[in-house]
């Protein structure tokens, strides 16, 4: 019973980092802020992936996100800004009002939407192997090929991504 | 048990959907738009495994769809990122509505 308790109170826990973090992440001022936001918002999200059974994608979640995307962002802030234009670009109160009542609308219209919904479960919905072996067998043997096809993706956005930046240069020294 | 509901699930991930929405819009530097494009990658991800979970006969594909996503998020931080770069290096700007160029 404590050991229930204990779970509901980390779930909630994680349902605020989730929630603080995403605030922070779009209505910060100060960029460096809002990335700082959006690592707490995606370890929320790594915490709920362990309720849903699956803490490999929680370790990806932080190891990916948190780990490269975020620090990836934090280089293109500190490469690219500095702290003058940091303040003038973010606070744009300009399209403050169209936003929220875009992002206001979005979450009514979906909301009615899920309330109404019956979910119908798949049969044998539920159960099931969670293990990292079958994880691993099935990306293998049955996701082949979108696997390859991923990494391929990944290599050229690597490639790409240098190709980018380095052309960008040359032309900045003409 | 609130942690064991479809519909919590749901609910969290429209909510980053929506401030992912929010913060599109309301940025005005191309950084702060990729955060929330990343935001709702995430809701995107979280809803795959949430039907995954409760929903799904097997629990194998959302899984394996959600690193999927995750792999592409990343390899469409690292391209924005990039793309940003040159576009700061041209311009000197990273206001989205100061690189007119191609305005008619």
């Amino acid at each position: 019973m404590v050991y229930g308790t204990l779970t509901e109170i980390c779930f909630y826990l994680f349902v605020i980092m989730i929630v603080f973090g995403a605030l922070v992440a779009v209505s910060s001022q100060v960029l460096m802020k809002a990335v700082l936001g959006l690592a707490m918002a995606m370890f929320g999200v790594a915490g709920l992936y362990l309720y849903l059974n699956s803490p490999f994608l929680a370790l990806m979640q932080i190891l990916i996100y948190v780990g490269a995307v975020c620090i990836m962002i934090v280089f293109g802030i500190m490469v690219g800004y500095t702290p003058k234009q940091l303040a003038a670009y973010a606070i744009g109160p300009k399209n403050t009002i169209l936003a929220l009542v875009t992002s206001l609308l979005t979450l009514g219209v979906l909301q009615l939407g899920l309330s109404q919904t019956q979910w119908v479960k798949a049969p044998g919905a539920g159960g099931g192997d969670y293990s990292l072996a079958a994880l691993g067998e099935t990306l293998m043997t049955r996701y082949g090929l979108a696997f390859e096809l991923i990494s391929v993706v990944l290599m050229i956005a690597m490639i790409g991504a240098v190709a980018i930046t380095w052309n960008g240069k040359r032309r900045g020294l003409k | 048990m609130i942690s064991c509901n479809l519909h919590t699930y749901l609910i969290i991930a429209v909510f980053m959907l929506a401030i992912g929405l929010y913060g599109m819009m309301q940025h005005r530097s191309m950084i702060g738009m990729l955060i929330s494009i990343e935001l709702i990658l995430n809701g995107a991800g979280l809803n795959f495994m949430a039907f995954n979970r409760f929903l799904a006969p097997e629990p194998v594909t959302g899984q394996i769809f959600t690193l999927f996503i995750m792999g592409l998020a990343a390899a469409e931080a690292a391209i924005a990122v990039s793309l940003i770069f040159a576009v700061y290096r041209k311009y000197q700007t990273s206001d989205p509505e100061q690189i007119t160029d191609l305005r008619g």
